[in-house]
């Protein structure tokens, strides 16, 4: 998911970059990369041991002259939060500890081969098109253990763990096999994004039942606005997240945890069906074949240029969009309308999902030092400044109560409050990387290529399967 | 004078063979030794599994997707290449009849043979973006953008599965022609104009010319360039990672193995698989170029 934090300009550029090399160095590339395959790291217990004195102020007993190395991905969200905000933080703690950052648009090239050759930075922002696979990091034991830090007392939030500041779900987000490795640190809401504008002159309001949706829809088309779209090109996970949410609300958010544990048939379930029935024909009446071509953000321009209603993604659409909106256009998202009148879910259900990962590297110099790193970013003050440099919330609960945001925000915000504590997630697109290729394809099929529910259930079943079958990929279970 | 030979080609050769040794031989090694490991790209110790990947590649039907594209890159690729490049060349050279016992090109060949160069001079990544424009199925595609003018709807060459292996296919022609005219020209420059004046004087057409001169005399040429082409139908990488929709898309329509490799490496950190995939595509190459060598091997004719 976080990828569209990567501004498009340097998406292209990384795609440039990429086309260039591999093209170039097919075969050798990959050999070129592992070149230091068995040169380094010894399996010496150097890592988790509170190596400071454990106070007060030193929960996780960090050694106060040792120096802590950060890895920042430098995206949508820039690195000023780290170097401005977090970083004089911990400073404030440590002053002896020199925080090390690099910043870098292209994550796996700089750090991976740091850690097969066994010096990795402390703490990394895992994010970005060319992000590592955190579970194959799991399962390579590179990745430190974050209970201690969940544990810990809150910087400057009175007599709670950092846990306690947390909103739910967020450790549970990046836990792999029952111990928290990861921490998503910003927190997304996804819906249908609209133009407050285009609505209230038209005297248009948010649908909450299909067939209002449906109704709504029509009156666009006859508008001559493409009622529903998204980018077939590059961005159909926006449009599978839709139709799971959907599932999720027919059937409940059971139906996403069996898809993600690869439960047999899970992909099968009548709420799975129903789902992609219902957003096939949305994209066989409502929207324009010719998407299927398009990248984000060329849909995402039309969208701001009123020729699309409807466009599903999440809530950083609005400071992604922001140099194309033109004034007055008032973002606003409502939460994906109920399929039937018996979901499981009320209407008001939505998906929500902490993102942008952040690890501690177990066999770092400084593990400790990383974790305390994290527990600044996770302190009242460390989130309030992230969110007033990016415009994205954090996982930290309130923490930006009271400021002023942007519409878009203020109503993604309305949204996740009337959902209460009726959201969900699903983590099988990046515990499996495979699961989510094949869903892109079975999407655009539904939705653009005469495909059918039970083709799209199908198609997915047989790779969740294969992908259970394959010894070689770590299963995860949540 | 003998004796200080060996050091002295030694001294030459030791910098540029141990940077190709460093960055290609070993690294080439190494994909073979990863081929048979489950490496997933983050632990410094290699797990060996045998011949594992290989039968998981033998039941991948990504995979024999990839190869059927690739087979069809190899017949039209050099194909459509070939008979293009011919074409110009020969009107460039040779179309324009002989006058003063000279053969001479169409008029303002020399003009063409610069044109025609043009997109050689572009990277290939360049080529992919502005063929994206191109292709665009909305109104800023160049092409739909005036079927649109004239309610032609839109044509979807990359989001038709039917049509968008055949757009790359025609992007990597577009892309390839200048270079072998240029190639070719090289080649028709060589042949002796008595040659050419001789048919002449039995009173050949220009149809005659090509054929029973031209081509023959071109023979080596055509064949390096068969060899050439074949190899980059086995690539492709470049314009179907930037052009096609969802990298290798609509549902696998435009894989390629040098797509399929890099996903396996870097998307599902899958590395050893990735260099499976990889070694294929080596012997796969390989036997190509010894394949064609042999198979279109004739003698030189002396001139």
């Amino acid at each position: 998911m976080s990828e569209i934090f990567g501004t498009p300009e340097l998406d292209r550029r990384t795609l440039l970059r990429r086309a260039a090399a591999v093209g170039l160095l097919a075969t050798p590339a990959v050999g070129m990369l592992s070149a230091c395959v068995g040169s380094g790291g010894s399996d010496d217990d150097q890592a988790d041991k509170p190596q400071g004195e454990v106070s007060s102020t030193n929960p996780l007993g960090v050694d106060p002259n040792t120096p802590v190395e950060i890895v920042i991905f430098n995206g949508g969200l820039g690195t000023k939060y780290a170097s401005d905000v977090d970083t004089p933080s911990y400073n404030k703690l440590f002053p002896n500890s020199k925080v090390n950052q690099t910043n870098t648009e292209e994550i796996a090239t700089v750090v991976q081969p740091r850690f097969t050759a066994g010096n990795p930075p402390d703490m990394i922002n895992n994010s970005g098109s060319k992000l590592m696979d955190q579970g194959a990091l799991v399962q390579a034991g590179q990745v430190q253990d974050l209970t201690d830090l969940f544990a810990a007392p809150s910087v400057d939030i009175e007599g709670k763990t950092v846990k306690d500041t947390l909103i739910p779900g967020t450790v549970e987000q990046g836990t792999f096999n029952n111990k928290p490795y990861v921490l998503n640190y910003a927190f997304t809401v996804f819906g249908l994004w609209y133009s407050g504008k285009l609505f209230s002159d038209n005297g248009w309001t948010a649908p909450t039942t299909w067939a209002d949706f449906t109704a709504l829809l029509d009156k666009m088309k006859a508008k001559g606005i493409t009622p529903y779209g998204y980018a077939g090109a590059n961005a159909s996970y926006y449009q599978y997240l839709v139709i799971l949410t959907s599932a999720a609300k027919i059937g409940g958010p059971d139906i996403l945890k069996n898809i993600d544990n690869l439960e047999d048939g899970a992909w099968q379930s009548d709420a799975v069906k129903q789902a992609a029935k219902a957003w096939g024909e949305i994209g066989a009446k409502y929207s324009n074949k010719a998407f299927l071509g398009l990248k984000h953000t060329e849909v995402q321009l039309q969208h701001d240029q009123y020729k699309v209603g409807f466009y599903p993604s999440g809530s950083w659409l609005e400071n992604e969009q922001a140099k194309d909106t033109p004034d007055g256009f008032d973002y606003q998202v409502m939460p994906v309308p109920s399929v039937t009148t018996a979901d499981k879910m009320p209407a008001t259900a939505i998906y929500a999902a902490a993102g942008e990962q952040y690890f501690v590297a177990s066999k770092g110099k400084n593990p400790r030092g990383g974790m305390e790193y994290l527990r600044h970013m996770l302190s009242k003050a460390g989130a309030k400044g992230f969110t007033e440099l990016t415009k994205v919330l954090t996982v930290v609960a309130g923490a930006t109560e009271g400021e002023d945001i942007s519409p878009g925000l203020t109503s993604g915000n309305k949204m996740l409050s009337a959902a209460g504590s009726d959201y969900f997630s699903y983590r099988f697109d990046t515990w499996y990387k495979k699961l989510d290729d094949e869903a892109r394809a079975a999407t655009n099929e539904l939705m653009f290529q005469g495909g059918t529910a039970d083709k799209f259930c199908a198609r997915m079943q047989k790779v969740a399967d294969a992908v259970k079958a394959d010894d070689s990929i770590e299963k995860f279970t949540r | 004078m003998k004796h200080g030979r060996y050091p002295f080609i030694i001294g030459f050769l030791i910098v540029p063979v141990a940077i190709y040794v460093t960055f290609v031989v070993a690294a080439y090694v190494q994909a073979f030794q990863l081929s048979f490991t489950d490496w997933r790209g983050f632990s410094p110790n290699v797990n060996y599994i045998g011949f594992d990947n290989f039968v998981k590649l033998f039941h991948d039907d990504t995979f024999w997707k990839a190869i059927r594209h690739h087979l069809v890159l190899l017949i039209f690729l050099p194909l459509f290449t070939i008979v293009l490049a011919l074409f110009f060349s020969f009107l460039l050279n040779v179309g324009g009849g002989s006058k003063g016992g000279k053969t001479r090109g169409v008029w303002g060949s020399k003009f063409y043979r610069v044109v025609f160069f043009f997109p050689q001079l572009l990277a290939l990544a360049l080529v992919a973006v502005i063929f994206a424009r191109v292709y665009s199925p909305d109104d800023s595609g160049l092409i739909n953008g005036l079927l649109n003018q004239f309610g032609a709807g839109p044509v979807l060459f990359l989001a038709d599965g039917k049509l968008a292996l055949w757009s790359i296919l025609a992007v990597l022609v577009w892309q390839g022609v200048g270079f072998y005219v240029v190639l070719f020209s090289a080649g028709m420059g060589s042949i002796p104009t008595e040659i050419y004046e001789a048919a002449a004087l039995d009173g050949a057409t220009r149809g005659v010319l090509f054929f029973r001169v031209t081509l023959p005399l071109l023979w080596n040429t055509l064949q390096v360039a068969w060899v050439y082409l074949g190899i980059a139908a086995f690539d492709a990488f470049a314009l179907v990672n930037v052009m096609s929709v969802d990298r290798g898309g609509p549902d696998g329509a435009t894989t390629v193995l040098g797509l399929e490799i890099f996903r396996n490496a870097f998307d599902y950190a899958q590395f050893g698989y990735a260099s499976a995939m990889g070694v294929v595509l080596f012997f796969l190459t390989i036997s190509f170029a010894a394949l064609t060598m042999r198979v279109t091997r004739r003698d030189a004719i002396e001139m």
